[in-house]
Formats: structure tokens, C-alpha cells, sequence
């Protein structure tokens, strides 16, 4: 039992770090994009911040399914 | 946030404590343990969401039947300010006028019976388990007080969202149209691909319904289990040598307001993105291929 707790331990810490790694990625993509058009067309600024809020909500989703997931591993398993 | 006076009771295991919160009340007193069980009613997903909803309806009711067309007071602006916000991705998702009647409505109840479902994690999470406990005189009764960090609740809304597309899919192309944009849509009508059209569309139908949920579901458990994590750390200071009881208090109280602030954003955001799904997906409803 020992052997497999440490294997979904590791495999808990694996999709939280590589999830948080994409979302942090797809995030600084996006917000640089926002900072760079918002510059060039300020008049732009409201309506593409609602958009980038929702689209920063898409991009966590992802991330956040999987922290759960593997917290629900890690509970059942491990920290039971 | 947690409370802290369950502390007194006896730190219980940080597994033990974690997995009975996440335990819904259930007509057989066990929480779910398959998949797929619907035998299995989860009450307090009902409750609460019920009781949200009516919350919801009852205080946005009194607004408008006091609404005046002279200067709004604070309530009034508040409301107008929120159906406007719905009205306006509404005018710019669904074109059809008619069925914008029912649908801006429809987005807008979403979104606030949404922002007040997860708003319940703003409570303490042991205020109302606690509360449970003892008006029950069970001390091992289930209780979870966020509809949306149970997947059923999140999943119902979603298939609700995806029965409502079907609907107005036949409605505005007719039976027939569906079936036809059915088999022919993705990639061309044509008898060869008539069956890699209609797969196509059932994962499309599927993968939509099952992200739908799955993304306002994963957003408040993982919450929901952050706030727990938290008030583990309370929950463990009492048992603690003086100074590390104390940082442990410390960091309780500091993580807890921070995630609790963070929080907020999340649950309105959140509230959002479902009700502008629900736009999205009822307004592809209304495309014709």
C-alpha cells in the first residue's frame, strides 16, 4: 500500500505543478496580449477586460478540475 | 473561513475532518460512494439550492415591485445595473428577438441564483454542519452547504442548459432541419458522412454539457477543500506548543482572509462564465449551418 500512496502522491503533486505551470502560461499570454492592445487602443480597454476575465476563467478551469481531483486522490488515499 | 470553536471538541484527523465535510446528506444516511447512483437523493444540495433560489427571487421581487421611474434608490440602480450587464450579452450573443424574451431572463437568473449558491461558501465551513449536528443530535450527520461544490447540482444545471438548446433547436429549424443539420453539419452532406457528422455532434453535445458543470463544479470544491485545508490549521493550533499554536493561529486567520477575498472574485467570475455559456450555447442553437 505504501508503494502505491507514494505513486499517487507523486502523481498528485504532477497534476497540480504541470496544470498550474500551463495556466500561469496561458494567463501571462493572455494578459500581456490585454496590456499590449489596451496601449494601442485605450478606447478598447472596458470591453476587452470583460473578455479577458472570461477567458481567464476558461484558462482556470482547467487547472482548478484537476487540483480538485487530485486533492480527492490525495484525500482518499494518502491523508486518509 | 472557519470557525475555530470546534477546536475544543478534540483535533480529529486532518482526513477524517476533510472527508466528512465533503459527505452529502442522503436519503440513506450514507454519502455517495459510485458513480452513478440514482437511488440516491443528496437533501442538502436540494435545500440549499432551493432555498438560495427563493432567497433570490423574494429579495429581487421586493426590489421591483417597489421600482419607481423616478430617481432609483440604492436596491433599484443595483438591480438595473445587473439586468442591464445580462441584457447587453444577451443582445449580443441571441439576434432573435423573441427568443431573447425568455433567454435574457433565463441568463440572468442563472447568474444570480449561481453567485448566491456559491456565495454560501462565504459561511464558515463548520457554522452550519455544526449547527446541524446539534439541532439533529447526530454528531456524525452530513452536511454540505454549497450546492455547487456537489457535482450533481452543477451537472443538473448544465443537462438543464443542454435540454434547453434542444428545445430551441427544434424550434427554430423544425424537427426535421435538426435532424438534417444533425448528420450533414460538421463536415458536409453526404451520405458517407452522415455517421462521422452525427458522432461528431454527440461528442460536441457531451464534451459542452460535461465542461459546463465540470468547470463551476471543480472551481468551488477546490475551494471549498482550500477553506477546509485552512481551518485545518486552526483546528490544530489548541494541540500545538504555545509559539507554534500561535503562528498556526496566525496563518489560519491570514490564509483564510486572503483565500475568502480571492474567493470572491472567484464566485462571481464563475457565475458569469456559467451564464455566459448558457448564452453562447443557447445562441448556437439558433445558427443554422
Amino acid at each position: 500500500m505504501e508503494q502505491v500512496y507514494s505513486s499517487v502522491a507523486i502523481a498528485c503533486g504532477l497534476i497540480i505543478s504541470l496544470g498550474a505551470v500551463a495556466a500561469c502560461i496561458g494567463i501571462s499570454l493572455m494578459g500581456g496580449k490585454y496590456l499590449e492592445s489596451s496601449a494601442r487602443q485605450p478606447e478598447l480597454m472596458n470591453e476587452l477586460q470583460v473578455k479577458m476575465f472570461i477567458l481567464a476563467g476558461l484558462i482556470d478551469a482547467a487547472f482548478i478540475i484537476g487540483t480538485g481531483i487530485a486533492v480527492w486522490f490525495a484525500i482518499s488515499t494518502f491523508l486518509k | 473561513m472557519a470557525s475555530g470553536h470546534e477546536a475544543a471538541a478534540g483535533a480529529p484527523k486532518a482526513g477524517d475532518y476533510i472527508l466528512h465535510h465533503l459527505g452529502n446528506m442522503t436519503n440513506t444516511g450514507h454519502p455517495q460512494s459510485t458513480m452513478f447512483d440514482f437511488s440516491l437523493i443528496n437533501f442538502d444540495t436540494v435545500f440549499f439550492s432551493i432555498f438560495t433560489g427563493l432567497v433570490g427571487l423574494i429579495i429581487m421581487w421586493r426590489i421591483a415591485a417597489r421600482a419607481s421611474a423616478g430617481v432609483p434608490g440604492r436596491a433599484q440602480a443595483f438591480l438595473e445595473i445587473m439586468v442591464e450587464l445580462v441584457l447587453v450579452q444577451a443582445k449580443a450573443i441571441i439576434h432573435n428577438e423573441q427568443s431573447r424574451r425568455f433567454v435574457a431572463p433565463l441568463a440572468l437568473t442563472v447568474f444570480v441564483w449561481i453567485f448566491l449558491m456559491n456565495s454560501m461558501d462565504f459561511l464558515p465551513v463548520d457554522l452550519l454542519p455544526m449547527l446541524w449536528q446539534k439541532i439533529s443530535g447526530n454528531e456524525h450527520a452530513y452536511l454540505r452547504v454549497v450546492p455547487t461544490a456537489d457535482l450533481n447540482g452543477t451537472l443538473g444545471l448544465s443537462i438543464g442548459v443542454l435540454l434547453i438548446c434542444f428545445w430551441y433547436s427544434i424550434k427554430i429549424k423544425g424537427l426535421g432541419g435538426w435532424m438534417h443539420e444533425l448528420i450533414s453539419a460538421p463536415f458536409g452532406n453526404h451520405p458517407l458522412l452522415y455517421l462521422p457528422n452525427l458522432m461528431m455532434q454527440l461528442i460536441e453535445f457531451t464534451a459542452k454539457t460535461v465542461s459546463h458543470g465540470m468547470r463551476l463544479f471543480g472551481n468551488m470544491y477546490a475551494g471549498e477543500l482550500l477553506f477546509l485545508l485552512i481551518a485545518l490549521m486552526g483546528l490544530a493550533s489548541p494541540a500545538m506548543p504555545f509559539t507554534g499554536g500561535v503562528l498556526l493561529w496566525l496563518g489560519h486567520v491570514f490564509t483564510g482572509t486572503l483565500w475568502a477575498l480571492f474567493h470572491i472574485f472567484i464566485v462571481v467570475l464563475q457565475a458569469f462564465i456559467f451564464m455566459m455559456l448558457t448564452l453562447v450555447y443557447i445562441g448556437q442553437a439558433h445558427d443554422s449551418h
